[in-house]
């Protein structure tokens, strides 16, 4: 079996094993179980895709050429990760506090959620990045090009063509299945993350075992080595001080603004506390990444024939001595440094393109339809991994039409000028709160010119897109517009000099145009946020407690989750804050859960416009707002926590005025009662006492006048026994001394009992109800309950205005409990009095209909006697009461307090 | 409850943290002074060997991963508030 042949068997095993890596860690994050995975050592392993193949490879054909400069492009990160006090440390609670998505995002929302500087970023980080995945694809195809030249069996290996669109399928395909999985772009990818820092070992190892061979095993020890430098082409340190310099800078300002470094950095962080780990273990995994690469080099430049490729050094090396194992373990290291860069790259560019040019795009061909839930979710992963798949392919494209030409090799240092455009935005916007977004968009835009013109277009070479003239005379002949020599600054190096230039027109029109522009109010409110994160990390934007209307509130939700959650969730959040019925206080926590309920239906800029219509202005509280004016900072901290103290005393206020009105409600319906009850009492007393004294006084009266006026007495006996049986019901009730007869029996011959009883059949109340929904048997005191029925079906017909009045019955089951709701379609009950109808004594209006307002407070207390409830429930089409109660009720509760008192005597 | 008024003087340990703050700052530009150094070495030969600022390059590494790893971990993320601290140190 030829080498190559097993090559290929270990490619395959190894991307097996990654996508079961990759599986594996999604599964256990999934269940829970993946405390491992949030480690700050996996954290370190994920940012180590800022060494990708141009550095596994490309380090030493760099060092090979020019020394020992190659080392700069590693110590511009090693400043940056030990200065994350400074920078990082920001970066990262800003994204976390902002709920950052990609770097576009957060300079988009830097600078006033500004979607035109968003796709301005977007554009220019998928213009520097494409070639860079080419680059990729080319180290992978050569590497596997290398293999079969040494292998003198391989009969033929397909053009390399092939192989890098192999692989670019393959790369695709693993990262739509594990990049994709969720669409909150906050969510953590588990799996990429576990995969990438797996191959970040693998690469690590592979560049040591391939720096121990050499050292050790060809150079003959660390003494030889030396040597071997010392006599190498490489032996004296001639670095020019611009490039030493520079290249450091620029490594550093690019490890900042590199998408997929910002991805694994910012956007896939768990801790803020693993920065702490990373400050030094990061630096620690760069410096052994290129511990060997100047030996390797120089062995390589020395043992090598000449005109060997000295990029491939790393693989050729150990092929040339016969070393199959270690060049393939050294060809997985490339592979992996390849594979994990265009991973990451493509979903931090894919989150990008999707959320900032295709669903704005999108939403504003589809219209408003597109506010629906469900459909934008499908929407946003569908654009999510076409862009993938794009950007991929692109990469592919640049590979296929630049025919992977030693051109490629050059791009590493073009895409990170590119990048590096952001920088001026980005770090103005973190540390400067006059920085505005007509300067950010003037500075990107100077920026990326320069970069296009100066070296991105020249990369191609003479001829390829700009002319051979311009390069010789300048744009339109002026010498001060040629490419290489901007200005006249002749003899510069190309990347320094692009570098210098973009980057000094690019601050320069950031700092001008945000001193000559002012700035909108999100833009100000978002620059105190992300400068003075520190001091502000707290402040969410909320609602300010404005009193919305509760019950529009519960309309709206019934309408977007269904009336059952809707009034599950209201009548929750009322208990906790204390309040009976399903009416919650519209408290800020309140309506913040509520908001975030209602964006897992209609997503969060929806739910959010829909509260911000009922409840009024909101989202940018006192707080915010306090930030923005510094000055008087001080002393208007304080009146705002004044007037969040004095909003809490309203709430407090509104609900003691409340109970207030409801104690003066009763008092007067307590006078109410008395006088009624004394009439009440008084009408039959009088007639009693009159027709007794007729009887007593009058000796002549006919036996049928004798019988008429004792009928008469009688009657009126009857209905005071009546009216004192109710109030001895009602206090046999609350004294909790009652006698509960529990039966088992239908829900729907109580209610026919209770229809028939209320007397419904010769009125015009019309009841309307579901019979098969009632068939639920139940155990309980069925009487009492049907008592109940009765009582709300009276009360029905008594005060139901509807032409013509309806009552519609719905019964159902809910949890083992049985949820009878009656609702008429009259006007219902004002609100104000929505409050005490479960009093004694309340009557509604002054009705003529008769009773004594007993009726609604012996149903509640008998409800609570066979552990239920009976409530008036909002927003209906009229007067609705809920009965609810335990389907089987419970033999222990059958014992009242009073009967177990006396049973302990 | 108001973090406005701070005390002029700070606990020892709150001033310790201070100072710590301070050496991270600070590290990050040492190092690229550090760094920037080979360019002014001339040797007899006029540039400096490569193995010669590769030994000083990467023994200047492990220094700054060490001195990093120490000021990190000793860092806290909030400094506690002045005096807030006071039952635990004397």
């Amino acid at each position: 079996m030829s080498v190559l042949n097993v090559l290929v068997l270990v490619c395959v095993c190894y991307v097996a094993f990654l996508f079961a890596v990759a599986f594996g860690a999604d599964r256990a994050a999934a269940r829970g179980r993946g405390g491992w995975l949030r480690s700050p050592v996996v954290y370190t392993l994920s940012l180590s895709i800022y060494c990708t193949a141009w550095t596994f490879y490309g380090a030493v054909g760099f060092a090979a050429r020019s020394g020992l400069e190659f080392v700069t492009i590693y110590l511009g990160p090693t400043l940056i990760m030990i200065g994350w006090w400074w920078t990082l440390r920001r970066l990262v609670r800003v994204g976390r506090h902002q709920r950052i998505t990609s770097i576009a995002d957060l300079i988009s929302s830097r600078y006033g959620k500004s979607n035109l500087l968003a796709v301005v970023v977007t554009v220019l980080a998928v213009i520097g990045t494409t070639p860079y995945i080419a680059l990729q694809l080319q180290s992978v195809t050569l590497s596997f090009a290398a293999f079969a030249q040494a292998d003198p069996e391989a009969i033929h290996l397909s053009d390399m063509q092939s192989t890098a669109l192999w692989v670019a399928v393959g790369l695709t395909v693993f990262t739509v299945l594990f990049g994709t999985r969720n669409l909150d772009a906050n969510e953590r990818h588990h799996g990429v993350v576990m995969a990438i820092a797996l191959e970040a070992v693998v690469k690590l190892c592979a560049l040591l075992a391939v720096g121990v061979f050499v050292v050790w095993g060809l150079a003959g020890g660390i003494g030889g080595t030396l040597d071997r430098i010392e006599v190498s082409e490489i032996s004296r340190f001639e670095v020019s001080g611009s490039r030493w310099v520079g290249l450091t800078l620029l490594s550093a300002a690019a490890f900042i603004c590199l998408p997929r470094i910002f991805q694994v950095m910012v956007v896939e962080n768990e801790d803020e506390e693993h920065l702490r780990t990373a400050a030094w273990a990061f630096p620690a995994y760069l410096m052994l990444m290129s511990l060997f690469v100047i030996p390797i080099a120089a062995v390589g430049l020395d043992l090598m024939p000449e005109g060997a490729n000295p990029d491939l050094f790393v693989l050729t090396l150990p092929l040339m001595e016969g070393r199959d194992s270690l060049a393939i373990l050294s060809f997985l290291g490339g592979f992996s440094s390849a594979t994990s860069m265009v991973i990451v790259a493509a979903i931090a560019l894919s989150t990008m393109v999707s959320n900032h040019v295709v669903m704005p795009l999108w939403l504003r061909y589809s219209g408003n339809a597109a506010m629906m839930s469900g459909d934008v979710r499908k929407v946003a992963i569908m654009a999510r991994r076409l862009s993938i798949a794009g950007v991929v392919f692109l990469g592919y494209l640049y590979f296929h039409l630049s025919g992977g030409g030693s051109a490629l090799a050059a791009i590493g240092l073009i895409s990170f000028v590119g990048v590096t455009q952001f920088l001026p935005a980005l770090m103005g916007g973190l540390f400067w709160r006059g920085a505005t977004r007509s300067g950010a968009l003037a500075g990107l835009g100077a920026g990326a010119i320069i970069w296009l013109y100066c070296l991105f277009l020249p990369s191609f070479g003479p001829s390829a897109v700009l002319p051979q003239a311009v390069f010789d005379h300048g744009l339109w002949g002026i010498a001060w517009l040629r490419p290489y020599a901007l200005f006249g600054t002749n003899g510069m190096d190309p990347v320094i000099h692009a570098l210098m230039w973009s980057m000094l027109l690019n601050v320069a029109c950031f700092i001008l145009g945000s001193l000559l522009s002012f700035p909108e109010p999100l833009e100000r409110l978002q620059g105190a946020q992300f400068v003075d994160v520190f001091d502000h990390s707290g402040t969410p934007g909320g609602w300010t407690g404005n009193m919305a209307q509760s019950e529009d509130l519960l309309v709206m939700s019934q309408r977007i989750m269904g009336a059952q959650e809707a009034q599950a969730l209201f009548s929750d959040a009322a208990r906790r804050q204390g309040v009976a019925g399903y009416l919650p206080e519209p408290s800020p926590d309140f309506l913040q859960d509520l908001e975030r309920v209602l964006a897992g239906s209609v997503g969060a800029a929806t739910a959010h416009a829909m509260i911000s219509q009922i409840v009024g202005g909101a989202a940018v509280s006192v707080e915010d707002l306090m930030a923005v004016a510094d000055e008087t900072a001080q002393i208007m901290e304080y009146s705002t926590q004044l007037e969040a103290k004095s909003q809490e005393l309203a709430r407090t206020a509104r609900q003691l005025r409340q109970a207030n009105e409801k104690l003066t409600q009763l008092s007067v319906q307590k006078d109410g009662f008395l006088s009624q009850i004394s009439h009440e009492l008084r009408t039959p007393m009088t007639s009693i006492r009159a027709f007794s004294e007729i009887l007593r006084d009058t000796g002549d009266l006919t036996p049928e006048e004798q019988e008429k006026y004792a009928s008469i007495i009688h009657d009126e006996t009857v209905r005071l026994t009546r009216l004192l049986d109710d109030l001895l019901d009602l206090s046999v009730l609350e004294s909790g001394q009652v006698e509960i007869n529990t039966q088992t029996g239908q829900l729907c011959d109580v209610l026919d009992r209770a229809e028939r009883a209320a007397g419904v059949k010769d009125t015009a109340l019309q009841v309307n109800r579901d019979r098969p929904s009632e068939e639920i048997t139940l155990t309980s005191d069925l009487d009492r309950l049907a008592q109940v029925f009765i009582n709300l079906i009276a009360n029905a017909r008594k005060y139901c205005d509807g032409t013509p009045p309806v009552l519609t019955i719905r019964a159902s089951l809910q949890d083992a409990r049985v949820v009878v709701d009656l609702v008429d379609n009259g006007s219902g009950i004002p609100p104000e009095k929505q409050t005490v109808i479960f009093e004694k004594f309340s009557r509604i209006g002054q009705t003529t209909a008769d009773g004594a307002g007993l009726g609604l407070a012996i149903c509640r207390e008998i409800m609570e006697r066979l552990g239920g409830s009976v409530s008036y429930v909002p927003g209906q089409t009229g007067a609705a009461f809920r009965v609810s109660l335990p389907r089987t009720r419970q033999a222990a509760a059958d014992r009242s307090p009073q009967d177990a008192a006396q049973a302990s005597h | 409850m108001s973090p406005e008024r701070r005390p002029v003087f700070l606990a020892r340990r709150s001033y310790r943290q201070r100072r710590l703050g301070d050496a991270a700052r600070l590290l990050p530009i040492a190092a690229g002074v550090l760094m920037i150094l080979p360019l002014l070495w001339r040797g007899p030969e006029g540039d400096p060997g490569t193995a010669t600022v590769m030994i000083y390059i990467f023994g200047l590494w492990v220094v700054l991963v060490g001195l990093s790893a120490l000021i990190s971990r000793h860092l806290r993320a909030r400094e506690p508030e002045a005096g807030g601290t006071g039952r635990g140190d004397v």
